[in-house]
């Protein structure tokens, strides 16, 4: 009984994740804790991006200047 | 056993979607249940995507699982990002579905829902979803380029040329159209324009908020945002019974014209923390929850469909747009069936964030199947109303005039019986003075939406809360649309002017960056105004255009992809590609010719602009104008287009003839000409 109910928690926090980061995604902004994860692996002399600072890099990204990114189809 | 144990459910999916559009094309003198159509299309949908789709990824793509993707090769945790495939799923059809499924086939209703049906299901298998999932194949296998990139690489500078100024016609044309659809719903609707008028403050608080209070928490700033919302909704309705603030909030089309035009120009050189970014989260997750609400409320509700099948209109003379079946309707729904527009999305951010080869076909093809299933949606919302209060919605002021007993009587001439009392009704229904002449696609889904929503939620009592909702969130990305387009618009011109002036790319520099933006402003703004001031209406102007401008950017799209096809050596299955975009190439060659030089004024350009210059020799002054400079203003509008139009032509003609003649060569050559990128050559981290 509890090893189902743990695993119906765990199902049910891995669908509420793909949701949440599927709604990030949608407006343009990435996974942070992936891009973290990433400069600290590959990269270990750099230090990553803040939280704050990675939400202002993506928006600009989508958005900003000379970017294209976040046009929208009809 | 293995074959009927692999292929047996399949069948009877098959079976099932025969029979449920066997129904809805058969079934005569009563009303189909739109359940009917939506299993007709689930379906289609899964049909092509379980066989059609997998000959594609098979046979001529020959996806391949095991070879690194661009997001695995340049992995930096930021545009390149190996994604998980659902999340990448939604990114994408958040990017590729817009206004466009939701408008086309509500025009495309005037001929009845079957031919509009028919059309949405069979390009969205043959066309549409095959572009989208052949472009986002290209582009994949070439480090994620864009459309532009793409055509320069495969086809020649020449092409890729000519693509980016087609490019930026399109983004003329639609920006155009959108905003003259916001307009149109909002002319003389102080309830409306209020609720709109109210996300500006409010995207503004929710910047504010998300730069400087809780930076990055998106999901806590849309829901103040979404509450905000649906306050300016409720109150909405006592603003517009107020009697100072009610006609502080009503305006004509020209008004609101000029507001959009100060709006744009002055949207897209705010920074875009403050006003774009907070309200794309808005009408993006608006726009999902949206869509979920509409695809529940027809299951539930499941309303019958009052529009016939086919109606008479099938002959060219309807009210909404002029011109025949042929080949008018297949570029009256674009989005839905298929949109040259998703080139640019498949080739944009989606290619880079792809974790494995497999994935491109569900996001690719599963995911314009997704959008098509929008316009099915649309087109039931707009056929459960009825037909009589549909033409009264969408016929030009001239046709129907402008009370509810004139509009009733033009409109039961027209062959729908309906009475000025179900007119009057209908309005005040939805919290409306009038409900007559509101072309443009919005308020009659908005109408649709408040009729199904309201079987389910609230009764009558709510039909002017969810109408004033439709209406908002058609508004709310359309500006979202309006915004962010003239900004990518203005870096396009940027680029161009920057050919000649290379000063002039400088992005951040104010100089050039106001001068572009008010260029693209004005270009846009003058196709709106001339929308606006149009006697037919300016839907049946601008949506041909604009059809025939995105169908075009989709022939372009798939001559791209025939030409990769016979570079890979895999020519027998160009058909893939060759049949859609032969089938484009006429639908818009002809629909611009005939937008061009047809005798008859409601269809042609130019005997429309003849009517009004043999008027003028004449002295005399044709309705709506009203003076000597506006008639010469209309004779000049009508030749902009007929030029447009004409520049339209030229681009697929020219684009085709380049195409033709890359697969030649690709033919004649004895080896692979293709310009993937070496899989082997960036090893993967």
């Amino acid at each position: 009984m509890t090893a189902s109910s743990q695993d119906l928690r765990d199902r049910w926090k891995s669908f509420s994740k793909c949701v949440c980061d599927g709604a990030r995604l949608m407006v343009g902004q990435g996974d942070y804790e992936v891009y973290a994860a990433h400069v600290r692996k590959t990269h270990p002399d750099q230090t990553p991006m803040t939280e704050r600072e990675f939400f202002r890099n993506r928006e600009n990204a989508r958005f900003g200047v000379g970017n294209r990114n976040g046009f929208r189809c009809c | 056993m293995e074959v009927i144990r692999k292929h047996g459910p399949w069948a009877l999916v098959g079976a099932l979607g025969a029979a449920a559009l066997a129904i809805v094309a058969t079934e005569r003198g009563e009303a189909v249940n739109a359940l009917w159509i939506v299993v007709a299309a689930i379906c289609v949908y899964l049909i092509a995507y379980r066989y059609y789709s997998l000959f594609i990824a098979e046979k001529v793509m020959r996806l391949d699982p095991t070879r690194p993707t661009p997001a695995v090769r340049h992995n930096d945790g930021l545009d390149y990002v190996p994604t998980n495939r659902s999340v990448l799923f939604g990114h994408h059809f958040a990017a590729i579905a817009g206004a466009g499924p939701l408008v086309g086939p509500v025009l495309a209703a005037q001929m009845g829902y079957l031919p509009g049906l028919l059309w949405i299901l069979a390009g969205v298998v043959f066309a549409g979803a095959v572009q989208d999932f052949i472009v986002l194949y290209v582009s994949m296998r070439r480090d994620g380029r864009s459309l532009g990139e793409l055509i320069r690489a495969e086809l020649g500078t020449i092409p890729g040329i000519i693509a980016l100024i087609g490019t930026f016609l399109i983004m003329i044309i639609l920006l155009a159209v959108l905003a003259l659809i916001v307009v149109k719903a909002l002319t003389g609707s102080p309830w409306g324009t209020f609720t709109v008028m109210a996300t500006i403050p409010i995207a503004l608080l929710m910047g504010v908020y998300s730069r400087y209070i809780r930076p990055g928490k998106i999901g806590e700033v849309s829901i103040i945002g979404f509450i905000l919302l649906m306050l300016a909704i409720i109150y909405g309705g006592s603003v517009a019974d107020h009697p100072t603030w009610g006609p502080a909030f009503t305006y004509t089309g020209t008004q609101l014209c000029w507001m959009l035009i100060g709006y744009g120009f002055v949207a897209s050189i705010l920074p875009v923390w403050l006003l774009l970014a907070p309200r794309d989260y808005l009408s993006t997750f608006l726009k999902i929850g949206t869509i979920i609400g509409l695809a529940l409320g027809i299951a539930f509700v499941a309303p019958h469909m009052k529009m016939p099948a086919v109606t008479k209109f099938v002959d060219g003379t309807g009210p909404v747009w002029s011109g025949q079946l042929f080949p008018f309707l297949f570029i009256t729904i674009a989005c839905g069936a298929v949109s040259g527009f998703h080139s640019l999305i498949s080739s944009g951010t989606t290619p880079k964030l792809i974790a494995s080869e497999a994935d491109a076909r569900f996001i690719g093809y599963g995911g314009m199947l997704m959008e098509s299933f929008v316009a099915v949606m649309a087109l039931v919302s707009a056929c459960v109303i009825d037909p009589g209060v549909y033409f009264t919605m969408n016929s030009p002021a001239a046709l129907v005039g402008t009370t509810p007993e004139t509009a009733a009587a033009a409109v039961t001439n027209l062959g729908f019986m309906v009475t000025p009392e179900t007119i009057a009704e209908a309005a005040k229904d939805v919290g409306e003075t009038t409900i007559i002449s509101r072309a443009g696609g919005a308020p009659t889904l908005a109408v649709g939406m408040a009729h199904i929503i309201s079987s389910a939620i609230g009764g009558k009592a709510m039909m002017a809360f969810w109408y004033h909702f439709a209406i908002l969130f058609e508004a709310l990305f359309i500006l979202t649309a309006v915004d962010a387009g003239t900004r990518a618009c203005r870096f396009m011109i940027q680029d161009l002017i920057g050919l000649a002036v290379p000063s002039f790319k400088q992005t951040t520099a104010w100089v050039p960056s106001i001068l572009a933006t008010a260029l693209c402003v004005s270009a846009w703004g003058y196709f709106l105004y001339q929308g606006v001031t149009d006697p037919l209406g300016g839907i049946n102007t601008l949506w041909p255009l604009f059809g025939i401008s995105n169908q075009m950017l989709a022939a372009v799209a798939l001559t791209l992809c025939t030409v990769v096809i016979f570079k890979m050596k895999r020519e027998r299955y160009a058909f893939v590609t060759i049949v859609p975009t032969l089938w484009l190439c006429i639908c818009t060659l002809t629909a611009g010719w005939q937008k061009i030089f047809s005798a008859d004024p409601r269809i042609g350009f130019l005997s429309h602009a003849d009517r009004y210059a043999t008027a003028l020799a004449e002295g005399k002054i044709l309705a709506p104008a009203k003076t000597i400079d506006q008639m010469n203003q209309i004779v000049f509008n009508d030749r902009i287009d007929a030029v447009l139009a004409a520049l339209f032509i030229g681009l697929v003609v020219a684009i085709a003839a380049f195409g033709i003649l890359s697969c030649i060569r690709a033919f004649r050559a004895d080896r692979w000409t293709a310009l993937e990128t070496d899989a082997a050559a960036v090893p993967a981290e």
